[in-house]
């Protein structure tokens, strides 16, 4: 761990609700290599706040690239230039000393702005609302072992499950689509046994629901899959267009 | 006046929980939809049991201060969740579950719960599987089970190094199943900054809406709260940025009583400290302590790397002082340890705070692919965080604060000493005494959410008479206003210091006086200390802003404001417990090889503090513990 401090220039996006936003110029100064990207922002925070202007807002919470909340366009790049990596796992040492930042929010239709570089990806949930679990009672389980579940299946599905639910798919999308998250979801359940039942139901509403909220369509772009911080992989939306197909000639029958 | 009655069934020990769940009123399942229930939290604990109320028929208003109830603290979980299943049939029962977190809480914790606990757990289990969780599995299908924490039996189930996130995402499914059937009422970004209550039993909350401003007030017939730990009260912790006490706190000042609040758990293998901008500290699995050899240099201030230390000049002290367990000893003792070498001046890395966990003889024994699979993830992120590859050279790791065994005080029935509120999860006291077994917290903020409460709350609201309180009623408009004076008073200190300023210091003292080790002394020093910080940061805070948008400064200020209030309350319980027990360690009480030394005699009880007013000596209540069950002997683990 090398000790090294260095010096950036930020455009930040400051933004109030309801209002427009513009691009603010800001030094941030004697940062430790060692910092993540957040901790550089905290320092940029505590500056601004001693000098009587209120803090650039971001969302974060885990700061260890699992929950999900943090994500900005960094440079232009959703979560910065890491393969890989949530915004709060890029650590300074990967800038150079010098460097000037544009930082920016998730730019999508259905992830309006609220402030500065928060946005509402509430419209996530709406689509695991519409059916992205399976219908089970507390209670009503049979016993864990009775369905043995082939090892690659099992692992196939966990990483489906693995999405972090950040948005960056569709940040990083031209047509803002929320075609790698949805499938993420419909593939890990269309893997196991449990899902099995609801499985026509589940994709036809969570892909009606998608279109509903205003996420784009899917022409195959793959810069999803480039931005994802957690690797999930665009075989997951073949699966989900191969299961959306046979839901419907099921439905026909 | 707080009065402690533990309610636990009467029969013997592995029949409890069976009879209670027959004696308990039942609610008519017709008339559930009459009652409303508000749950406050969305982690394991929360989000369990909203969705299971909400199955059951009640209404449910569920709150969360993040912007989806599935960005909870609990996602974070990594190593795994116990359960009884005897799966690869080792020996393990419940019994034997029950036996090893009474024994591992340092007989500090209520049998009867505990028991339930180990009775619940394989359920949880079934549900979480029927979920569609994809828990690791060996190549024949079936479940996948591994030793965690020093554990003598392989109970614990796992979903990669990412259990807490898949336990979560199936209980966020199905809290997104009931909110879809409009059987619960999502409010994210809403953040509880009152509890009310009205003739002593709890009737409601205000909450904060984080992106608007507006506080509101909602009523139900009961309150739950799921609202985590106050780790964070140390200001570096394992926990998210926004986890914080003051959900449970501000309970604890309408009549909660607060239990074993001084029961912290302080993590054996974390990422040390590095720097002053450090706002977080990063868990490495326990379970590296599997395979990895924990050292240090065996002369002071050695500034050699490790690579240049001949083997005989490196001190295995773990292996040394306890050749049963070597690397493998419970937390509290390895971290205790750590603490003490460095203390000496043994410790390595630019900060001297930090010890060695090699894996070089495991990758020689294993070969390296055997390590990558068993850990490439966790490499993979230490060499993120610190840029150093531990294939190469050992890791650098030091304790950190991670879990909270104290909370709310409940009953059996999880219930505060406010009729009508509930704490559950991270946020009660109740299952783990004074110390926590590694896969145990999820299994309890599950078995609480999907299977207690859900089987507990239906005893109150039965007997609740219906009246016609609505949120007019005075004592809303008092919690209201109380609430947003305080508001309002943060914003208008204007001082010169940053809220995490002030975060910075308290944590600091708190590590240095109610952290790993304990003193008279210093206990009572940092009393003298607090309200002098608590009146430095009301009358120099600096919360930039208004209180009529998004104020990240301002909803931290309010939970630092609580956190400079409740710190007083953990030490005044870290000063009345003269004894050593779990994560609790006193100075003064050690035997002679320095190993804490517990005082059943005097200290068999559970502490429950009733507050009294900012300042003012809390009541310290006491619930005192019986062992029936797992007779009483001092833990050793030479
Ligand atoms: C890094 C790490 C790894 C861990 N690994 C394991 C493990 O492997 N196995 C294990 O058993 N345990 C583990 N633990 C412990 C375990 O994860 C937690 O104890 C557990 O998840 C807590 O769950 P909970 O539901 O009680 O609370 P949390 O998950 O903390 O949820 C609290 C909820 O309350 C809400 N909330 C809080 N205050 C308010 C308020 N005022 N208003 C509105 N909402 C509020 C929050 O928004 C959140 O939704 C780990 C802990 C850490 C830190
Ligand atoms: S698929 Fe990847 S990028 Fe999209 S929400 Fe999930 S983790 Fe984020
Ligand atoms: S803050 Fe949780 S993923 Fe980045």
């Amino acid at each position: 761990m090398a000790d090294k401090k260095i010096n950036l220039t930020l455009n930040v996006w400051r933004q109030q609700a309801g209002q427009e936003g513009a691009f603010e110029t800001y030094k941030a100064e004697n940062i430790d290599t060692n910092a993540s990207f957040l901790e550089m922002l905290d320092v940029v925070n505590e500056n601004l706040t001693c000098s009587g202007k209120e803090p650039i807002a971001f969302e974060h919470d885990c700061r260890e690239g699992i929950c999900g909340s943090c994500g900005a366009l960094v440079a232009g790049m959703t979560h910065g230039s890491h393969d890989r990596t949530t915004l709060c796992q890029l650590h300074m040492r990967s800038f150079e000393d010098g460097d000037e930042l544009t930082i920016e929010p998730f730019r999508a239709d259905a992830f309006p702005v609220i402030k500065d570089l928060i946005v509402d990806r509430s419209a996530l949930d709406e689509i695991v609302a519409s059916g992205g679990y399976v219908s089970v009672k507390t209670g009503s389980a049979p016993e864990a072992s009775t369905i043995p579940i082939e090892k690659n299946f099992a692992d196939s599905a966990m990483d489906a499950a693995a999405c972090i639910g950040c948005g960056a798919c569709v940040a990083a999308c031209p047509n803002g689509a929320a075609m790698l998250f949805t499938s993420a979801k419909v593939s890990q359940f269309a893997l196991l046994p449990q899902g099995a039942p609801e499985r026509a139901s589940r994709v036809k509403e969570m892909v009606d629901t998608m279109d509903k909220l205003g996420f784009g369509n899917c022409s195959n772009e793959y810069e999803c899959a480039v931005a994802c911080p957690k690797g999930i992989d665009v075989k997951h939306i073949a699966r989900l267009n191969r299961e959306f197909i046979a839901s419907r000639t099921r439905k026909k029958k | 006046m707080v009065e402690l009655n533990a309610n636990i069934p009467e029969g013997p020990m592995a029949e409890k929980w069976t009879r209670h769940k027959f004696g308990v009123k039942l609610v008519n399942p017709s008339n559930k939809r009459k009652y409303k229930v508000l749950v406050v939290g969305t982690g394991l604990a929360g989000a369990s049991a909203a969705a299971t109320m909400a199955e059951l028929g009640y209404q449910v208003e569920s709150f969360t201060y993040s912007d989806t109830p599935r960005r909870a603290h609990s996602i974070a979980a990594q190593g795994g969740i116990n359960a009884a299943k005897n799966y690869p049939n080792d020996g393990d029962s419940v019994h034997r579950l029950f036996y090893d977190t009474v024994k591992g809480g340092d007989y500090r914790s209520r049998e009867a719960n505990v028991h339930r606990l180990a009775e619940v757990s394989n359920q949880i289990i079934d549900h979480c599987v029927a979920q569609g969780i994809p828990f690791a599995r060996e190549y024949g299908g079936n479940l996948a089970n591994r030793s965690f924490g020093g554990a003598q039996v392989s109970r614990t189930f796992y979903a990669r190094g990412q259990t807490g996130q898949q336990l979560l995402l199936g209980a966020y499914g199905a809290l997104q199943k009931e909110i879809s059937k409009g059987t619960v009422n999502m409010h994210t970004r809403c953040e509880l900054i009152d509890v009310v209550t009205i003739d002593g039993r709890a009737r409601g909350i205000i909450t904060r809406n984080l992106v608007t401003g507006e506080i509101d007030r909602h009523i139900g017939d009961a309150v739950v709260l799921a609202t985590g730990g106050y780790g964070n009260v140390f200001y570096l912790s394992t926990n998210a940025m926004n986890c914080n006490a003051s959900a449970a706190w501000r309970a604890c000042k309408k009549g909660a009583a607060f239990a074993n609040p001084c029961f912290t758990q302080i993590h054996p293998t974390c990422i040390p400290v590095h720097g002053d901008y450090q706002s977080k500290l990063t868990l490495m699995s326990e379970s590296l302590r599997n395979d990895g050899r924990i050292w240090v240099p065996k002369k002071k201030d050695d500034k050699r790397l490790a690579a240049e230390i001949p083997e005989d000049e490196r001190d295995y002290y773990l292996e040394r002082k306890y050749p049963s367990f070597g690397n493998l000893v419970p937390r509290d003792l390895a971290s205790r340890n750590a603490k003490e070498v460095c203390d000496a001046g043994y410790g390595v890395g630019p900060t001297g705070d930090a010890v060695y966990l090699d894996f070089s003889e495991a990758i020689d024994r294993l070969g390296r692919d055997a390590i990558e699979a068993r850990y490439g993830n966790l490499f993979e992120m230490y060499n993120r965080i610190t840029d150093d590859d531990p294939y190469e050279t050992p890791m650098m790791i030091y304790p950190a604060v991670h879990y909270t065994m104290g909370g709310l005080w409940v009953d059996y029935n999880l219930m505060t000493t406010v009729p009508g509120l509930y704490a559950i999860g991270e946020a009660n006291f109740s299952d783990h005494g004074a110390n926590r077994l590694g896969a145990s917290a999820l299994m309890q903020g599950l078995a609480d959410g999907y299977f207690v409460l859900p089987n507990t709350v239906n005893n109150y609201l039965a007997d609740l008479k219906r009246d016609s309180i609505n949120i007019s009623h005075p004592a809303f408009e008092e919690a209201e206003q109380t609430a947003a004076n305080k508001l309002e008073k943060l914003l208008a200190v204007k001082g010169t210091r940053t809220v995490d300023d002030f975060h910075r210091e308290l944590g600091l003292l708190m590590w240095n006086e109610c952290g790993m080790a304990r003193s008279e002394v210093g206990l009572k020093k940092a009393l003298e200390e607090l309200p002098k910080l608590r009146d430095a940061f009301w009358s120099d805070v600096n919360v930039p802003g208004s209180g009529d948008d998004l104020n990240q400064a301002l909803e931290k200020a309010n939970r630092v404001a609580d956190f400079l209030e409740f710190a007083e309350v953990m030490l005044r319980d870290a000063l009345d417990r003269s004894e050593s027990c779990g994560g609790h360690f006193r100075l003064e009480s050690q035997t002679e090889e320095g190993e804490a030394l517990r005082d059943d005699e005097s200290f068999a009880y559970v502490s429950a503090w009733e507050y009294k007013g900012v300042g003012e000596e809390p009541v310290l209540h006491k619930e005192p513990l019986f062992f029936e069950e797992v007779p009483l002997s001092q833990r050793s683990y030479k």
